[in-house]
Order: C-alpha cells, then structure tokens, then sequence
C-alpha cells in the first residue's frame, strides 16, 4: 500500500510495503537494547508498525520514513515504562541501606559494605562474571534495570534518557543509586564473596 | 559555613554513582570528599563502586559489539499481520 500526501507543490511517498524489509531490523535493535526483552521487543515494533499504518495520513514527509516510525516507537516504550513504573509491588520494594537519621557512617550493619574476597580486575573479561552480572540486573525491579542498562551498558546522554523516558534528571539519579546499590549487594552476595 | 557541605551517607553514595558517569559537579564532588573524612565506610562504598564501574564498563564494551536483528520467522509473521490489516 503506497500512500501518496499531497503537499503544497512536493508529493510525499509512504511505502509500507518495505515497512519490514527496511526498518524491522533497526527497530527490533532500538526497542531491544531499551527493555532487554525480545518478545517485548517484537511487541513492541510490531504495536509501531500498526500504529504507523493507522496514522499514514498523518505522515507529512517532514522527516525520513523511518524517524517517524522511531519516534512512534519512542511513545510505546514511554507508555510502557510508564505502566512498569506504576506497578505495585516489586517495582516498590526499596533496599534500605541507612538507618534514619541525617549524620554521617549510619549505615544499617547488615548492608556496611563488606570487603571482597575476589579480584574483579582480573576477571573483567570472564563469561562467568558476564553471566552473573546479567543475572543481577535482571533480579532489578524493570523499571530500574531499564534505566541503568540505558545509561551503563548502552551509555546514553542523560538529557536522551530523561527525554525517551520522561524523567527528570534528579529522578534518574535517585533511580541508578538504587540500581547500582541493589547491584552492588547482588554481586557481593554472588560474585565477590560467594 | 561548612555545616551546609555536610551530607548525609545517601546522598554520599548517590553522589559517588553519579560521578561513576563523571556527572557530578564541582560542589557535589566537595561535599562528598569532605563526607569521606567522616565516613569510612562510603569511602570504602566509593573504592568498589569504581571496581564495579570498570565491570560494567567491560560489559558495556561486549554488548555494544552485539547489533540484534529480528528473526526472518518474525518478520514473515508480522508482514502476514500486516498485509491483513491493510485489506
């Protein structure tokens, strides 16, 4: 199906029948380093190409096929970090690594920092170490594994993030200290010390 | 004057992860290392949370290297999808 905009002088091609040959494999890259799922991947792109095919008339030719789709892709990631981020329940569970208080060194026992039996320098490059991290990051509730994968592993801007996710920069922060102090713990327990 | 630079160990440690991504500002930076005098224990957070940066950085650099494509049974089945949905 080719949809044909007329525009002030300039007619403006959508070709949808290249939709998948052309852009499949870019989106399923985009949608999959974001949520680190790939039938959440495939759902997503998917949900943009049929977006994109109910709003074909809209499209007017103001920039490429394809940022187009990306930027409808875009959308259905922030709705979907919109709807993990209002679940109850795991997404809720906070860490806490501090007794109340306002002074300096009250950190509960249990969470003191412990000293680590094994040489992570050395290891860096180890598939054990890879696969043990992986598995900590997935133990993260969703919305915090997002935002640190985006902002560790693929190492996005922070202004990108906030803007993609729509979260203020102080909320991203507050959201990679948990990320990483929860990381930190994990790693401890099943790297470092196990 | 000082009591304003004095910060609590959250803010400490949130502090230190956001200079991990060399975000922290200049102030930020000296409210945490006056933290340190105090506190030994997030100095000691400090010192592995930068062990664990140069992990994740070395993880970053493997997955970076990985470009995902979808599987041509996918896309069949989303092209079926939607040929139905033009009809």
């Amino acid at each position: 199906m080719i949809f044909i905009l007329q525009m002030t002088q300039e007619k403006v091609v959508l070709n949808t029948n290249k939709w998948i040959d052309n852009y499949a494999d870019y989106m399923y890259n985009y949608a999959i380093v974001r949520v680190n799922d790939s039938d959440l991947a495939k759902d997503l792109v998917q949900d943009t190409f049929f977006a994109g095919l109910k709003s074909a008339k809209n499209f007017q030719g103001k920039s490429t096929e394809r940022t187009w789709l990306v930027s409808i892709l875009k959308r259905k990631i922030i709705d979907h970090y919109r709807k993990i981020n209002s679940k109850k329940g795991k997404a809720e569970v906070r860490m806490n690594f501090y007794e109340d208080g306002e002074n300096e060194g009250n950190w509960l026992e249990e969470r003191v920092p412990q000293s680590w039996n094994n040489q992570s320098e050395k290891s860096i490059e180890n598939q054990e170490l890879k696969t043990q991290l992986e598995s900590c990051i997935d133990a993260l509730p969703e919305k915090y594994a997002m935002v640190f994968r985006m902002k560790t592993i693929q190492e996005f801007e922070t202004e990108e993030i906030c803007k993609e996710l729509d979260i203020t920069a102080s909320n991203l922060w507050v959201i990679i200290h948990r990320a990483r102090t929860q990381l930190r713990k994990c790693m401890e327990d099943n790297w470092f010390n196990s | 004057m000082f009591k304003s630079f004095r910060i609590t160990c959250n803010e400490a440690t949130t502090i230190c992860d956001k200079n991990q991504y060399g975000e922290a500002t200049l102030l930020e930076k000296l409210k945490l290392n006056m933290h340190f005098i105090r506190c030994k224990i997030c100095f000691s957070y400090t010192k592995q949370n930068m062990t664990l940066t140069k992990i994740y950085k070395g993880h970053a650099k493997s997955c970076k290297e990985i470009k995902h494509c979808m599987p041509t049974k996918d896309k069949d089945l989303l092209k079926e999808e939607l040929s139905k949905l033009k009809l």
